[in-house]
Parts: C-alpha cells; structure tokens; sequence
C-alpha cells in the first residue's frame, strides 16, 4: 500500500474511500479492530468535510513513528472556505454548532490527537493522530 | 437495496456502504412502500456497516421521523459492538431512534410497540 500518496476526496464516494484506506493501513500497523473503526470514523468524518465544506481535497494516511511510539496520522487538507473561529469550531458539541461542529469535536474524541490549521478563506488541514497501546 | 415484507413489517438491510444518493434512496423508498402496504413497522438491518459516522446517523433518524409520520415505527438493528463503542465515543447517541440487536429483537420490540398502543385504545 503507497500511503505517500494523498487520496483526492471531491464525493461521498472518495468518503467511503477514504475510511476504507484509514481502516486497511490501522489493521496492517496492529491496531484492535475497535481501534480500526474509531479511526476510520474520525477519518470518514474529516473526509466528508472537505466534501461538504470545501467541494473536493485531499487526504493522506501514514504510519508514524515518533520516539519509539508508532501510529497513524490523518491529514486532510482543501483550499475551501476555511473556519473563520477554530477554538469554536473544537469546543462545539453536538447540539450547537451543526455537522461541522459534530465531526471536529467527535473526531477529536476518537482520536489521540487532532489539530486544525485554518482561517476565513485560508482553506483547512485537519491533523489527527492516533498511537499503539 | 431490497426491502422485504414480513407481516406488516418491512425489513430493510443494508447492502454496503451506502451512498448519499442511496441513503435518500431509501429513504424515499420506505416512506413510499409503508403507504402501500401500511406497514405499521419498519426495521433497518446495519450489520454490514462497519462505520457508522454523523452522516449515517442523521440519515438513519430523518428515516425513523419520516417514517413515524407515515404511521409506522422504525428500529435500527444490528450495530456492531466496535461501532456501538465508536458512536458513544464519538459523542452521537441516536436520541429518538429505537434500537434492538438484531431480527428478532426489532420484531419483538415493533409488536411490544403495538400491543401497547392497541390496549392504549389509540391507532
């Protein structure tokens, strides 16, 4: 499996793509298949946000190896419209802030880590990691 | 996607991963299909999903309020543990949508329902 190479995400069809090819490279590094599924939810997600919010982008799943702990990192990235307030974005649950906020704050959960670089018109990347036990 | 009838159920199982356009799909489909055959139950089977993410989940409840609509209750069955355990990890909690393990528990589950609302002396 190349996973230098990033996945174009324009449909809901990459979507599921998308999801599959997070849950393929989660199971190959050993992750539980309970693992496999929260991360291929949390990169479903991200996924359908650049669909949603952006029109199309890309995606990348790699295996990681940082400090003698390894995992996997998600990075999604588009040139979309971008989040004008992130810290909002993050801290908003389900009942407020619709969709966006459901898929940031949820994946956030699901993940060790996820980090947003974006701003009004600035476009968005999502960086989300999550390590072995 | 094929929806079979049993009794004055109707019972859908999901294929796959489904599309947007598919999810719609059906949607349309059993509001339509519980009105001809006046269904008073509908059951998703989601076994086969192995990712339910908050598109899926949304779907799934605009399914069940259409479907409550039209007069018929619908029950979600067949969540797999790892995406049970990802969903309350995620934060979604299918608020309002009635689940049961599989078949048989959403069978028993829609007539418990109905039994109810007869002796109720409600439609």
């Amino acid at each position: 499996m190349d996973t230098s190479e990033p996945l174009a995400v324009a449909s809901d069809t990459d979507v599921v793509t998308a999801r599959q090819r997070a849950r393929d490279l989660a199971r190959v590094l050993g992750f539980s298949t309970t693992d496999q599924t929260t991360i291929a939810t949390a990169a479903s997600e991200i996924a359908r946000n650049i669909v949603t919010y952006a029109g199309h982008g890309q995606l990348w799943v790699r295996a990681l190896d940082e400090g003698g702990r390894q995992g996997l990192v998600v990075v999604a990235r588009d040139e979309g419209p971008g989040i004008p307030d992130v810290e909002r974005a993050l801290a908003d649950g389900y009942s407020t802030s619709g969709s966006l906020g459901v898929g940031l704050s949820g994946s956030k959960r699901l993940m060790d880590d996820l980090d947003i670089e974006s701003g009004a018109g600035a476009g968005t990347t999502v960086t989300m990691r999550k390590w072995l036990r | 996607m094929p929806i079979l009838k049993q009794g004055d159920c109707l019972i859908a199982s999901v294929q796959d991963a489904l599309s947007d356009e598919e999810l719609r799909a059906l949607q349309n489909d059993l509001a339509e299909q519980v009105g001809r055959h006046r269904a008073r139950g509908v059951i998703i089977d989601v076994t086969v999903l192995d990712v339910m993410d908050s598109f899926a989940t949304r779907t799934l409840q605009t399914i069940v309020h259409t479907t409550r609509l039209r007069g018929a209750e619908a029950v979600i069955v067949g969540i797999q543990p790892e995406v049970a355990f990802a969903l309350v990890q995620f934060g979604l909690t299918l608020e309002g949508i009635p689940t049961a393990l599989d078949l048989d528990g959403g069978l028993a589950l829609l007539r418990l329902g109905a039994s109810r609302s007869r002796s109720d002396g409600h439609e």
